[in-house]
């Protein structure tokens, strides 16, 4: 009998209060989660934006293939031009 | 009594159990609602990586592509002008049109970093230039090879000076000083209305007034009405044999 009364005070001041605990402990680190997946996925949708120049690099490619070529022909053209050193 | 001792142990018991499976049920189901959350928010966060991931896998091949086109260029110009003008001439050219650029040498050419380059390449505007020949005041001349410049660069006004006559300038308070016009001059003249104005002109209307009608009552009329005649138009010059 008394050590029935024992376990339920065990129970009642012991058991519950941990359990309470840690399970606030872990719904607390739970909740601070998605406001950092927010963080993430903003930065993330920014990051996708920022890239939205990057066909402009095919643009750029091609005008860095022209611009050589057209030094290329200067290049040669000043190679007959100028006497060797 | 020990029945209802029991009983009221086994009702404590229950109480127990039963508040320890409240806060289970009611942390656990919390915890369900933010993890639904958290797997919403990385679902967004996959496809904002995704289209990351999707727009920058070309990047590579075109910035290697840009990368190689320019070292070309880079070794075509480099040759050439390693071919034209040699190592260490070339050099002089680059560190004259970029300061510091020489020490690293050419890229197609390493033995060219143990170059020294010469001082040629250095750009002047034309009238640096003119000073230089004249030995004036030009920061290059007082550096020439040719020796010191005629005038000193750090007191170009007074090797100016110099070059005027002593009275103006070893003794310049003597002389008066420069006169001050415009509005701060301390001589005001009044100011004339027909400067600036339009040309007065006469009128090519018969109603307009007659010289000779114009005058007073009691004067002469004038013998005969001439026409008025233009102040700009031109004098007609005629000569008389004597």
């Amino acid at each position: 009998m008394i050590l029935w009364w024992l376990g339920d005070l065990l129970l009642l001041v012991v058991v519950l209060p941990v359990v309470v605990y840690l399970l606030s402990g872990v719904l607390r680190a739970a909740e601070s989660i998605p406001s950092t997946v927010d963080g993430i996925s903003s930065t993330a949708a920014a990051g996708s934006k920022d890239l939205d120049a990057v066909p402009l690099l095919l643009t750029t490619q091609d005008q860095v293939i022209k611009t050589i070529a057209g030094v290329a022909d200067y290049g040669t053209s000043l190679d007959v031009i100028l006497d060797d050193a | 009594m020990a029945l209802y001792g029991f009983a009221a142990a086994g009702a404590v018991t229950i109480l127990a159990v039963a508040l320890i499976v409240l806060a289970l049920v009611f942390y656990l189901v919390s915890i369900i609602v933010q993890l639904r959350r958290i797997t919403a928010g990385l679902g967004e966060v996959l496809s904002g990586v995704g289209e990351i991931v999707e727009k920058s896998a070309p990047v590579n091949s075109v910035v290697k592509t840009i990368n190689h086109q320019l070292d070309t260029g880079v070794d075509l110009l480099e040759g050439l002008l390693v071919k034209k003008a040699g190592i260490d001439d070339g050099l002089g050219l680059v560190e004259g049109l970029y300061p510091g650029s020489a020490a690293a040498g050419f890229r197609k050419f390493p033995q060219s970093g143990a170059a020294k380059p010469p001082r040629i390449g250095t750009v002047y505007t034309r009238g640096v230039l003119t000073l230089a020949r004249l030995g004036r005041e030009a920061p290059i001349a007082a550096a020439s090879p040719a020796g010191p410049a005629l005038r000193d660069p750090a007191y170009g006004s007074a090797a100016s000076a110099k070059l005027y006559p002593e009275a103006r300038q070893g003794r310049p308070s003597s002389l008066p000083k420069s006169p001050v016009v415009g509005t701060g001059a301390p001589v005001q003249y009044e100011e004339r209305e027909d400067i600036g104005a339009p040309r007065k002109r006469y009128a090519d209307s018969p109603a307009s007034p007659e010289p000779g009608a114009a005058g007073a009552a009691g004067e002469p009329a004038a013998p005969e009405q001439k026409l008025p005649v233009p102040p700009d138009r031109p004098k007609v010059i005629s000569w008389k044999r004597s």
